[in-house]
């Protein structure tokens, strides 16, 4: 590990946008977007599968202020998929714009565009639809092979093979062996099998889903859009609309949250579609409820685990399946599946002698699933660290403990994990550190309160990813101004989560100079380096390293031009910061001399760009403890308290990661206790708006502690490695846990409800 | 119909239509800090002043604003300015698309309480939903700038 000084790296310096958000100025895509622009409305439908077999517009395209009505007659008859991934993309291409076969209550019917927003709703409700109602796969285990098809058109197509077949319901399948599963497991002493059941919980990012349409002043098409993905979401236009992506700029201002919801073009298509079509800027913002019910949610997941294990506690094999539920349309299905086993089985690499992963993803007539902060990683950490638990209770063995027996340590080959080694792994060091933070000898006991009240603790670890392997690019453009400051320019997309300053705290700590002299852009097609955008965890490792050797690149040429100016070879000089140096005879020359120096018959730029990618992915590891307090009568849990370790490699800026670590064990918290996603017999979805879909409240969180155990991850920049997605994984396994010791049920479906604790009957 | 008003210490008429909600009409003056994050009343983002109290601007119509005063964060930027720099020093900002609401609810809170308790900071600052902080930060930040005010 290495211990390095450093002047801006390890720092907790302010976001570069903080007082801009806190003093709530127009930043946000509506706040900066014209307001002479059509206000866009979408007429939903009201059925989970229908055929629509007669549409008529004519009335509602006489209410006064209504420009224009479209249904799927008017759209291309190009397929799309929405979801944000490097080309070609895993998702199917499933979706048209407006469709005649409407696949989930709430999928789009007609596009309404009028100058008000009152004449678009009224003519919405003028929309005469004739639908002929089919019948609908609603839950999920029965879809794979279900004679009612979700996607049944021929156009079906999917650009990379992932094992879909629409004529079965199927987006993805595959199966994966290492080692020799049934026969390890026919020596095991003691063999479990669970089924873990995960909801398709919402974002619930406080900024719904919004962006804006025009033609330039080229005439080109211009998307300002709350998004995690400029390019993306220009080659999703291109295609969608059928115009070369040289006509089209996506930009994104500040983005008020998104947590892998903006990972899809979700809205994107339809203001750039009207805009098309009338040649007018044009507006969507989506209501909650189309946000809860039309948005991009987690995928639904079953996962059924058989462990293997010796009455030690040695866990010798794990086999695992997952079903997921990718919903009406196949954005992110094939790949957050991955994760499920991919980022769950490789945390006992250190005992494991075999495993299997298997997994399919069907369609149903839900909403679609998309990306959301854990990307699969979060459902099958849920199944494995609680059957673990299970486990170290069935052999009687602390959960601690069996943890330190079997999970991964530095070094090893990670077979689950695509045979990475884990160069940086801190999880033991994260294990023993939360113990003694947490007191886990103490507070793990299970304390009956006298007051009908028992308090006890749960425990559970984690892993995710830096990037996607082989597949994100990252790249940052860095160039030297007159007064010797910086200009950062990248692609990757802050969604509140702080990378423009610890981007720029890098590219301060190389160029030797304040954080305040670097200004950070991002992100615009037209303007920025190509960044796939900022999801997979991949911002600071890989758009990171892309800024490293941006610096690294730029100093060379600032010190030839100061070479030129002292008229000496380019080896001779030496950058330092506000000057460049020649060691040899003492001369120097400032950086500023050096920047007008680049503006005036020169050849050398004073900026540069540079590209990374990786091909590894380094996983951040962490180890949370609960402590719950649980109303034995009406089933009420409280968090009382959640203590958490993280190994995130060098954190850039310890207050952002420490807020980032907070923010996720809190929706973690969510999902596990009042968070539901449910739908009624027909297929309607009940929690539509944040009446029912119970996000925590500040009353609802104990105290929150977070610490860091630092490792130094070789292939990242300064030794960082991810942080934001990780930090949503432990809850819903360590609380399960605890509030099986307080009431002597497992719950193995969330979110675990105080109904579902105060109805439940105990297994002992 | 006809309204009369003070917005931001300013007097100020206005035409609305009788089913104007107080958020667009504020938004449409130029009030572009004050968002909206669901319908239902339930997020707090919404949050601005009428006559020195927190309402809902989503859950009031633009009349009720009449013959009232009306303060959005465009008309308290100093007053915001004393604490809000200890919330971003916590990183707590994250989004920002939740922090002007909770920050005109806290000015209210301040205003009410000037030296609360951390419960009492939960509890009057309940109804404003965050959903990437965890809401300990913005605690730290605000128990931060309460301390440093005690010297």
């Amino acid at each position: 590990m290495e211990h390095k000084e450093y002047k801006s790296i390890n720092k907790s310096v302010r976001k570069k946008d903080s007082m801009q958000l806190l003093l709530g100025k127009p930043v946000y895509t509506d706040d900066v977007s014209p307001k002479d622009a059509l206000i866009v409305k979408i007429l939903r439908s009201p059925h989970a599968n229908a055929i629509v077999e007669e549409i008529n517009t004519d009335i509602a395209k006489k209410v006064p202020g209504v420009v224009a009505v479209y249904t799927w007659e008017d759209v291309p008859k190009t397929r799309f998929a929405i979801a944000g991934q490097t080309f070609p993309e895993p998702s199917p291409y499933d979706r048209l714009i407006l469709d005649r076969h409407v696949r989930f209550a709430g999928d789009a019917v007609a596009i309404v565009a009028a100058e008000t927003e009152k004449a678009a709703v009224k003519a919405m409700n003028l929309i005469k639809v004739k639908y002929q109602v089919l019948e609908a796969v609603l839950d999920f285990r029965t879809a794979k092979d279900n004679p009612v098809l979700v996607h049944p058109e021929d156009d079906w197509f999917p650009p990379c093979e992932v094992g879909g077949d629409p004529k079965r319901n199927m987006v993805a399948s595959a199966d994966e062996t290492h080692g020799d599963v049934e026969g390890i497991l026919s020596e095991c002493d003691i063999v479990l099998e669970r089924t873990y059941h995960t909801k398709a919980y919402n974002q619930a990012m406080m900024e719904p889903f919004t962006a804006y349409a025009e033609f330039d002043r080229y005439g080109r098409l211009h998307l300002i859009s709350s998004t995690q993905i400029v390019f993306h979401t220009r080659r999703i236009l291109s295609r969608a609309l059928g115009i070369p992506k040289s006509k089209i700029r996506v930009e994104k201002p500040r983005i008020g949250g998104g947590f892998g919801a903006k990972q899809t073009a979700v809205c994107d298509v339809y203001p750039a579609f009207v805009a098309m079509k009338t040649g007018r800027p044009a507006q969507i913002i989506y209501t909650r409820e189309e946000s809860q019910i039309a948005g991009s949610p987690r995928h639904e997941m079953e996962i059924t685990v058989r462990m293997g294990a010796m009455n030690d506690g040695t866990i010798r094999v794990m086999d695992l399946y997952t079903l997921s539920n990718t919903g009406a349309y196949g954005e992110h299905g094939p790949t957050t599946v991955g994760l499920s086993g991919h980022k769950a089985i490789p945390l006992y690499t250190g005992s494991l002698e075999a495993f299997r992963f298997h997994y399919d993803v069907v369609y149903t007539n839900h909403q679609a699933a998309g990306a959301y902060r854990g990307y699969g990683a979060t459902q099958g950490i849920f199944a494995v660290e609680s059957i673990v638990n299970e486990l170290a209770e069935k052999i009687g063995m602390d959960a601690s403990v069996i943890r330190d027996r079997n999970m991964l340590k530095e070094g090893m080959v990670m077979p689950a994990y695509y045979n990475e080694i884990a160069n940086s792994c801190a999880l033991d060091r994260c294990m023993e550190h939360c113990r003694q933070l947490f007191n886990w000898e103490e507070r793990s006991k299970v304390r009956d309160m006298g007051n009908g009240k028992v308090r006890t603790a749960g425990v559970a670890m984690a892993m995710q990813g830096s990037c996607i392997s082989n597949i994100d690019v990252g790249s940052a453009t860095l160039k030297l101004s007159e007064d010797g400051t910086y200009n950062l320019i990248i692609g990757a997309a802050d969604m509140g989560t702080g990378c423009d300053t610890i981007l720029a705290q890098m590219a301060a700590e190389l160029m030797d100079c304040d954080v305040d002299d670097i200004a950070v852009f991002g992100a615009d097609t037209d303007v920025s380096p190509y960044d796939s955008g900022s999801y997979a965890s991949s911002t600071t490792y890989i758009t990171g390293q892309a800024v490293v050797k941006a610096c690294n690149e730029l100093k060379k040429n600032i010190c030839a031009i100061a070479s030129e100016m002292l008229g000496c070879a380019e080896e001779e000089v030496e950058f330092a910061g506000t000057c460049v140096r020649h060691p040899g005879t003492g001369q120097t020359v400032s950086l500023t001399d050096i920047a007008y120096k680049a503006q005036v018959g020169n050849t050398i730029a004073a900026e540069s760009t540079a590209t990374h990618s990786s091909p590894v992915s380094p996983p951040p590891y962490m180890v949370g403890m609960v402590e719950i307090e649980l109303d034995k009568l009406t089933g009420e849990v409280k968090v009382l308290d959640y203590t958490a370790v993280v190994d995130c490699g060098i954190p850039i800026n310890p207050a952002l990661a420490r807020i980032q670590t907070e923010g996720g064990i809190v929706q973690g918290i969510g999902h596990t206790l009042m968070e539901n996603v449910t739908y009624d017999g027909r297929g309607k979805p009940m929690e539509s708006s944040f009446m029912q879909y119970k996000l925590p409240t500040r009353l609802d969180v104990g105290n929150l502690t977070v610490e860091f155990e630092h490792t130094y991850e070789p292939t990242g920049p300064f030794g960082a490695k991810s942080i934001g997605e990780i930090v949503i994984n432990t809850p819903a396994p360590a609380i399960a846990h605890a509030i099986r010791r307080a009431t002597g049920v497992w719950h193995r479906t969330l979110p675990i409800t105080p109904e579902n604790i105060a109805m439940s009957v105990s297994e002992d | 119909m006809e309204i009369k008003l003070k917005l931001n210490g300013r007097n100020i008429t206005a035409s609305v239509e009788s089913d104007t909600v107080l958020l667009d009409f504020l938004r449409e003056k130029g009030c572009l800090s004050v968002k909206r994050g669901c319908d239902t009343s339930n997020c707090g983002l919404c949050t601005v002043l009428m006559d020195g109290k927190p309402v809902l601007s989503c859950s009031a119509l633009a009349v009720r604003a009449d013959g009232h005063e009306i303060y959005t964060l465009e008309g308290l930027q100093e007053e915001a300015s004393d604490f809000v720099g200890f919330i971003a020093d916590q990183g707590a900002d994250q989004c920002g698309f939740c922090n002007p609401g909770f920050v005109m609810n806290t000015i209210a809170l301040l205003r009410e309480n000037p030296d609360p308790t951390d419960d009492e900071i939960r509890a009057f600052l309940a109804g404003n939903l965050c959903r990437c902080s965890g809401y300990d930060g913005q605690l730290r930040g605000i128990r931060n700038y309460l301390n440093s005010k005690k010297g």
